[in-house]
């Protein structure tokens, strides 16, 4: 589904974000990558949608070298791909349906979407999805109105109603307390494995990727210092892939 | 637990160097007051003198106010409304457009942009009676004239205002937007819109506020309305008719301020 072959990066100013990472992720994996802030992961991420572009080696998704692709291509591959951001990134004054609806801009028509009028069964899609995440009461409030956790979970409907294949999650709990972390990373991973998406989530909680992940990827440096299905993944492969003892704070804490 | 001593030397809540410029500024700013004062001949006994004069016009020449003289009054302020409420409305619709080429987020061609910035001070520094002179001498005397001008005048104004806070919206739902593969008019519609219509309409209202007291003064130069009827009444020396419309005047404009006032704090 996902294959970075030789993939480089470095940035302008010099840095080396990635350094020859190879790894294959098939479809219908839930992976989590972890690693210390700098490691790299959310650079490995954003190569994924094209929104920075390796230096040397190739990134393909679904089949198609995305490096190669003509703008209009792009955007029908970006439509492929939801992200869930860290702070959830959603329009605080509208509605949460009609921010769930932004999911669903890519695959409505210009002049549709700008008047407002979608198909009666893509407004049922987004409604359902809101119910399978249990916040379909909330429809009609204003996303403002809304706690984080919450506001993180509309985020998953929306994503869900952009029906995508890859769902790519850039540090999705990091602003939220314990119990809501664990129940995000819950919606998130059921949902991901009733519709058969091929998930990626970036974590720095230890914890948390060990509970929700399939497979693990560790990263120092650039580079790809460990990956893994979760069975042989123990504290002690956290500390080889951070060079040193883990720490209490990166854990997240108990569900309870 | 002792404190632990961090440093034996004195800590400044400035550095020396802000006092230097503290002094150097006020300085300037007294040299400045000093010319101000000897250039325009201001004298404070001057100033105090003109006040007796000014009591003693407004009781004797004012009042009383010649009330049978209302209905006219309340005729001209119904047009110098009609006025700003005209110009505001054309002008929110005008600038709608342009506000989006004006602001950098959404334009980044350095040409159109720079442009527009360029016609919207140019625009902006003409002082609108002024405007309304040109007009007038385009259109002829009457509101037509004072419409046009309030108009570009006051789009200036909306999308100077509003281009500024289209800079200061949340990106994040916009980058969410493009990550989804939504395109530019969609990115608009969904990311920019939702975050900047309450702040545009609380600018309408508050351009209509402007647009009311600036259209009275438009009449005085033959833009129509009240301001007209000011003119008149005061080249016929009948104070009393001036001492109603002043009166109705600031009761009208009391009224609409308070109005667009409560709206706007709703609005925000």
């Amino acid at each position: 589904m996902i294959e970075f072959k030789n993939v480089s990066l470095r940035y302008s100013n010099g840095v080396e974000a990635l350094k020859n990472v190879n790894i294959k992720i098939n479809k219908g994996e839930f992976v989590v990558i972890v690693g210390m802030s700098g490691a790299g992961k959310s650079t490995l991420m954003t190569c994924i949608n094209r929104m920075v572009v390796p230096t040397e080696g190739e990134v393909i998704v679904d089949g198609q070298t995305i490096s190669k692709l003509k703008e209009s291509k792009l955007r029908a591959l970006r439509t492929q791909i939801g992200i869930i951001f860290q702070d959830y990134n959603l329009v605080k004054r509208m509605s949460v349906l009609r921010n769930v609806m932004v999911g669903r801009l890519g695959h409505t028509s210009t002049f549709n979407s700008l008047i407002g009028r979608f198909p009666q069964a893509d407004l049922q899609l987004a409604m359902n999805n809101l119910k399978r995440i249990g916040i379909d009461e909330k429809a009609y409030v204003r996303a403002d109105q809304l706690s984080g956790g919450q506001q993180q979970r509309v985020s998953i409907a929306r994503v869900l109603t952009q029906q995508p294949k890859v769902i790519l999650a850039d540090e999705p709990v990091a602003s939220l307390d314990p119990p809501t972390s664990h129940q995000v990373m819950r919606d998130l991973k059921r949902v991901s494995k009733e519709d058969g998406l091929t998930t990626l989530v970036n974590l720095h909680f230890i914890d948390l990727a060990m509970e929700y992940a399939d497979r693990i990827i560790g990263m120092r440096d650039g580079e790809v210092v460990f990956d893994g299905h979760i069975d042989e993944v123990t504290e002690q492969t956290f500390e080889e892939i951070y060079g040193r003892p883990i720490r209490e704070d990166e854990k997240r804490g108990d569900a309870s | 637990m002792k404190r632990k001593k961090t440093s034996s030397s004195k800590v400044r809540l400035f550095k020396p160097s802000f006092y230097i410029k503290l002094i150097g500024v006020s300085a300037g700013v007294l040299v400045l007051y000093y010319l101000a004062i000897r250039q325009t001949n201001a004298s404070l006994a001057r100033m105090l003198s003109a006040f007796p004069i000014f009591f003693r016009m407004l009781i004797e020449d004012f009042f009383p106010p010649d009330f049978g003289y209302f209905p006219t009054v309340v005729n001209q302020l119904i047009e110098t409304f009609n006025i700003a409420l005209i110009s505001t409305t054309l002008a929110a619709v005008l600038a709608f457009p342009l506000l989006f080429f004006s602001s950098s987020t959404l334009n980044r061609h350095p040409l159109s942009y720079g442009g527009m910035r360029v016609v919207l001070t140019i625009v902006r520094s003409i002082p609108n009676i002024i405007m309304v002179v040109l007009m007038v001498a385009v259109v002829g005397l009457g509101s037509v004239s004072g419409i046009l001008a309030l108009m570009i005048y006051s789009a200036a104004i909306l999308i100077k205002l509003t281009s500024e806070s289209v800079e200061s919206i949340d990106e994040r739902p916009i980058q969410a937007i493009k990550a989804m593969g939504g395109n530019t008019p969609q990115v608009i519609r969904y990311g920019v819109l939702p975050q900047i219509t309450p702040i545009y309409l609380s600018h309408i209202l508050y351009v209509l506020e402007i647009n009311l007291k600036a259209s009275v003064v438009l009449g005085f130069v033959g833009a129509g309305g009240i301001g007209q009827l000011i003119r008149r009444q005061m080249s016929l020396f009948r104070y009393d008719r001036l001492g109603l419309i002043i009166f109705v005047l600031f009761l009208a404009i009391s009224v609409i301020d308070y109005i667009s006032q409560t709206v706007r704090s709703r609005l925000a």
